[in-house]
């Protein structure tokens, strides 16, 4: 019996849906998806201070342009039968290079269509609420350039149809992040930050790096077409070395343990980058990633694995920090590590978690996106403060960011008929499905999730009951500003209001009769149901009593006690979660202080060997040159003295070789 | 008496020429010395020409006379140039070029 | 060629020339270098200008002697006459300089001048004895129309071009030797009319200056002029004089009224030259 029929037997992606050729204008014309906001961004960072009236007007456009040529493409799609959902766009032929034959072209499926819907939708819904929310800097054309420019990126991330244009995209939404994140780089801080998330990002590029090199040798192509169809006659450890790169590479995007740290200090940038960026889509990409790479995680059985682990590992760390946050941004960051968690565990169980990944991926979208817009209004009535323990009792202030925090609050903690819910409900059914030959793996990631869920109730709940309730504890005069809690004007609220219903409505409608799983079938395979090791109202119920302890308690020690103005000194494991669980000082320790050691020693050899050499070739032109200056004196007869003594030695070699 | 004493003393005053341009400062002087160089190899040229007996020699003596003239209008007149801007006729103060 | 060759003395049949002309070259040689040498020891400008003036007539000599009559003569005529004399105009122009003096200022100038210089000498003077030449042609058949009549043929004919050339430079030499001494004028120029309405707007003497002696009893230089009303002019003696305290007593020869200052101009030179009393009596009258 060969590898081959048992992975073919194993896999459920034999039935998958062949690419088609495009049909229809707005298929033809996918490119547009991606040139649009690029060549706005182009413009408005060209453009300069010319456009500084009508820039954030042109960067909504192009935003919402996508999205209605998104949305026509959603709707051809929709209407094509269902073996035909899969169509390949050719551009133009673009790496010809010995072997290696590259046609950039787009993929317009059911998962990159997904993609392009939240993208676009929550993105044009973030570049209104941006027009209020920078209305005060000077820069907010920049600032536009950059969303735009991110969103072309983030495009053609999920459109491209091979590896390589991933890579492009990939890169060009970690430029957009950083140079988002340091948007306000006159503050050192927030240039750190911007660095920190660069660096870490990198760390997972090298892994993408690795991952395309491995399939080049391996496969010699680079497409998606040609690499999932040779996934059949690859040997296991080469689809595990490349299902783990590909991990790597989705741990720096998606702040996955153990890449994690930047997305906390990410916070730095203007809030809705965090909304769109840190929250949304960007972070997601890790997730889209591994899910687009189903075929290779299924022919890798222990790279898998592995991405289970990471996720359920981020999942509770995320948790844990989230819990002792102080700083409404930070929390919620912790927060979307934690969310992004559950769907790397769902993406990493099979198929049967990769259409409940990214439902729950959409439903995030939404319901966090919206949190994060709220805490920007809050904080944009607050004189930016970020600090919960000097808000308190907003609610009454801020009527419409209250109820849609409220909301979208209730979406991520999963209560019925949320969105969050359903999506959430379904990874952690999804959890406890038995593995064959390893039982364990279902009650222990089961057991994960389900703590996952009471935690997230509690330092949602936290969250929320600190913002909103409880006593005001607001900052007085005499501490510096006193407070005037207001709501924020209407361009900032209505985003609020629409993706607040997408947190109460979009999970139910898009689970009616499985409606999303089916329509991302085509991609991801289909599969039979089957039953949890545990029956499906236990685990339902226990969620549910999980996450009222949680909110209970999270209500009785924030909103019906007083909330101390500084924090406590807490526990040890508080402590060492508000410091994110000493990640960055692990960092340090095991890359930052032997890197800076090997650097010291590089720049020491440098400096003494290559520089002492380079160094002393100089001294020695300069003595010589020091000597042979005395020559250039200036006066012309010195000058016709040099020329008749040459003349002379040359008068004379001549006749002495001539004679 | 061999013609080669004329290409002799041809060669003395070329390099006593040359030794002025060398070792004096005046600038006229340097130049002087440059035209006593000229007239040296003119009398080269003119014995040269008695030897093989053809009028090239003279011919290439006269061009040479008539360029010198054009050099010694020219040379002068950047000496009184310089003079009136420097207030002397030093060729060693005329070094620009050192810094 | 009757006149020509009489004068110079053809080569023998070994290639060497008469005793005349070897007496000619002796003679010129030594004084030639002499005169050459002095480039190199003379302190002063002027001299080192006459003696290459004697160093181009003796070579002018030698190009006579040599069969070479037409230069000869252009060697006198535009070295002699006409380099050298702009030589001597440029040095009344510079006068007298710090940089005749024959200390070296360029450390270690002297030495490398002097070793580059003998080391040339050497070589050339070795080149030219050491070469062995073939038996000298003379000009005997080439200036059979007489010499100048051959040079212009080469001229006119062969090398008509390069002559073109050189009067192109020639001429191109004069522009540009106009061109480096123009200077230009920097103030606007000052005329005749100018001067006299300064003079006006001033109020300054509008006429020219009397001469000495002018109606004073004596012409000479230091005797200052009389005006209208019998008053010595002092401007009208040299300013030097007057500095030097050498201007004469202007009273001594103005209107003399009493006796005793009458008897000045009995004076011998005086009586001499003019009438006194008639000069004196048109003058009272």
């Amino acid at each position: 019996m060969s590898v081959h029929t048992l992975t073919a037997a194993r896999l459920p992606f034999a039935d998958l849906a062949v690419p088609v050729a495009p049909s229809g204008p707005w298929q033809e014309s996918a490119w547009l998806l991606v040139a649009v906001p690029l060549v706005s961004a182009a413009v408005l960072l060209l453009a300069g201070r010319r456009s500084d009236r009508w820039g954030h007007w042109l960067g909504v456009a192009a935003s919402a342009a996508s999205f209605v040529i998104g949305a026509l493409i959603l709707v051809s799609l929709l209407q094509a039968p269902v073996g035909e959902r899969v169509v390949e766009v050719d551009l133009f032929d673009w790496i010809s290079a010995g072997q290696l034959t590259l046609a950039a072209g787009l993929r317009l499926d059911p998962l990159s269509l997904t993609f392009v819907m939240l993208v676009t939708f929550v993105g044009s819904l973030i570049h209104v609420y941006s027009v209020a929310y920078m209305d005060a800097d000077v820069d907010r054309r920049r600032f536009f350039a950059y969303l735009n420019l991110f969103v072309a990126a983030m495009l053609l991330l999920v459109l491209a149809d091979s590896f390589v244009l991933l890579f492009m995209g990939w890169e060009g939404v970690g430029l957009a992040s950083y140079l988002l994140i340091g948007f306000w780089n006159h503050r050192t801080e927030y240039a750190v930050a911007a660095k920190k998330a660069f660096i870490a990002n990198r760390v997972g590029d090298l892994g993408l790096l690795i991952a395309m090199m491995a399939m080049f040798a391996t496969v010699g192509a680079l497409d998606f077409t040609s690499v999932f169809g040779a996934v059949g006659s690859m040997d296991t450890s080469t689809a595990t070395i490349i299902g783990l790169a590909l991990l790597l590479a989705a741990c720096g995007k998606s702040a996955q343990f153990p890449l994690q740290s930047w997305l906390g200090d990410a916070m730095a940038g203007p809030t809705p980058v965090s909304a769109l960026i840190h929250a949304a889509t960007m972070v997601t990409a890790g997730v889209y990633l591994v899910v687009r790479s189903a075929p290779i995680y299924e022919a890798a059985p222990d790279a898998q694995l592995a991405v289970v682990v990471v996720g359920a590992i981020t999942l509770l760390f995320g948790a844990i920090v989230g819990c002792a946050k102080d700083d409404i941004k930070k929390a919620l960051a912790a927060s979307t590590m934690s969310q992004i968690g559950y769907m790397m565990l769902a993406a990493g169980l099979g198929p049967v978690g990769y259409a409940f990944a990214i439902f729950h991926l959409v439903t995030h979208g939404f319901f966090k996106a919206g949190m994060f817009l709220g805490a920007g209004s809050v904080m944009h009535g607050m004189n930016d403060q970020v600090d919960m323990r000097r808000f308190g009792g907003l609610a009454r202030y801020m009527k419409i960011t209250w109820v849609t925090f409220g909301l979208g609050w209730l979406a991520i903690i999963g209560v019925p008929p949320f969105s969050g819910f359903f999506s959430k409900d379904k990874i952690i059914e999804a959890a406890f499905m038995p593995v064959a030959g390893a039982e364990w793996r279902a009650w222990l990631f089961g057991s994960v999730v389900l703590i996952g869920a009471g935690l997230t109730a509690f330092y949602m709940s936290r969250l929320f009951f600190m913002t909103f309730h409880g006593e005001k504890r607001w900052t007085t005069a005499a501490e510096g500003a006193e407070q005037h809690p207001h709501e924020s004007p209407r361009l900032m609220t209505w985003p609020m209001v629409v993706l607040a219903v997408g947190s109460v409505a979009l999970g139910g409608l898009l689970s009616i009769g499985g409606v999303f799983t089916t329509w991302l079938e085509p991609v991801v395979g289909h599969t039979e149901h089957a039953d949890p090791v545990l029956p499906i109202p236990v685990i339902m119920a226990s969620t549910l009593v999980l996450v009222l302890l949680g909110a209970f308690l999270a209500w009785r020690q924030y909103a019906a006690s007083t909330v101390p103005q500084v924090a406590p000194a807490g526990s040890a494991l508080t402590r060492a979660a508000r410091r994110d669980l000493y990640q960055d000082e692990v960092n340090d320790a095991v890359l930052v202080g032997p890197g800076a050691y090997l650097t010291r020693s590089l720049v020491y050899g440098d400096r003494q060997v290559v520089d002492g050499a380079v160094v002393g070739v100089a001294h020695v032109t300069v003595g010589i040159a020091e000597r042979v200056r005395k020559l250039q004196n200036g006066y012309v007869r010195s000058y016709a003295a040099t020329m008749l003594a040459g003349a002379v030695v040359l008068l004379v070699v001549v006749l002495v070789t001539r004679i | 008496m061999s013609l080669t004493n004329y290409l002799v003393l041809s060669t003395l005053l070329f390099t006593i020429g040359t030794m002025a341009v060398l070792l004096r400062r005046n600038g006229i002087i340097v130049f002087m010395g440059v035209e006593l160089m000229l007239n040296a190899t003119n009398l080269a040229l003119v014995t040269f020409s008695r030897m093989h007996g053809n009028l090239d020699g003279q011919v290439f003596a006269f061009f040479v006379m008539v360029v010198a003239a054009a050099e010694v209008v020219i040379g002068l007149a950047i000496i009184v140039a310089i003079f009136r801007t420097r207030r002397s006729a030093s060729v060693d103060d005329v070094n620009l070029l050192r810094n | 060629m009757t006149s020509a060759s009489s004068l110079v003395t053809a080569l023998t049949e070994a290639g060497t020339t008469s005793s005349g002309e070897a007496t000619l070259f002796w003679v010129l040689a030594p004084l030639m270098v002499l005169g050459a040498l002095g480039l190199l020891f003379s302190r002063r400008t002027i001299h080192v200008a006459v003696s290459i003036a004697g160093v181009m007539v003796g070579l002018a000599i030698l190009y006579v002697a040599q069969e070479a009559f037409f230069l000869g003569f252009v060697q006198i005529v535009v070295y002699t006459g006409a380099i050298m004399m702009l030589f001597l105009f440029v040095l009344m122009l510079v006068g007298v300089d710090a940089s005749d003096s024959l200390v070296e200022t360029i450390s270690g100038q002297r030495w490398i001048g002097l070793l580059a210089g003998l080391g040339t000498g050497a070589v050339l003077v070795g080149i030219v004895t050491r070469a062995s030449f073939a038996a000298p042609v003379g000009l005997e058949a080439a200036n059979t129309d007489t010499n100048p009549v051959g040079v212009s043929r080469l001229v006119f004919g062969n090398y008509v071009l390069a002559l073109e050339v050189v009067g192109t430079l020639l001429v191109t030499a004069a522009l540009g030797a106009l061109v480096l001494t123009h200077r230009r004028r920097l103030t606007r120029k000052v005329g005749q009319r100018e001067i006299a309405e300064a003079k006006v707007a001033q109020g300054a003497r509008l006429t020219p200056l009397a001469a000495p002696g002018v109606y004073a009893r004596h012409n000479a230089m230091d005797v200052p002029a009389l005006d209208p009303y019998g008053e010595p002019i002092e401007e009208s003696v040299s300013r030097v004089l007057r500095i030097r305290g050498q201007e004469a007593a202007a009273e001594a020869f103005a209107l003399q009224e009493d006796a005793e200052e009458r008897a000045v101009p009995e004076d011998e030179w005086l009586t001499t030259t003019e009438d006194p009393d008639e000069l004196e009596g048109g003058e009272q009258k």
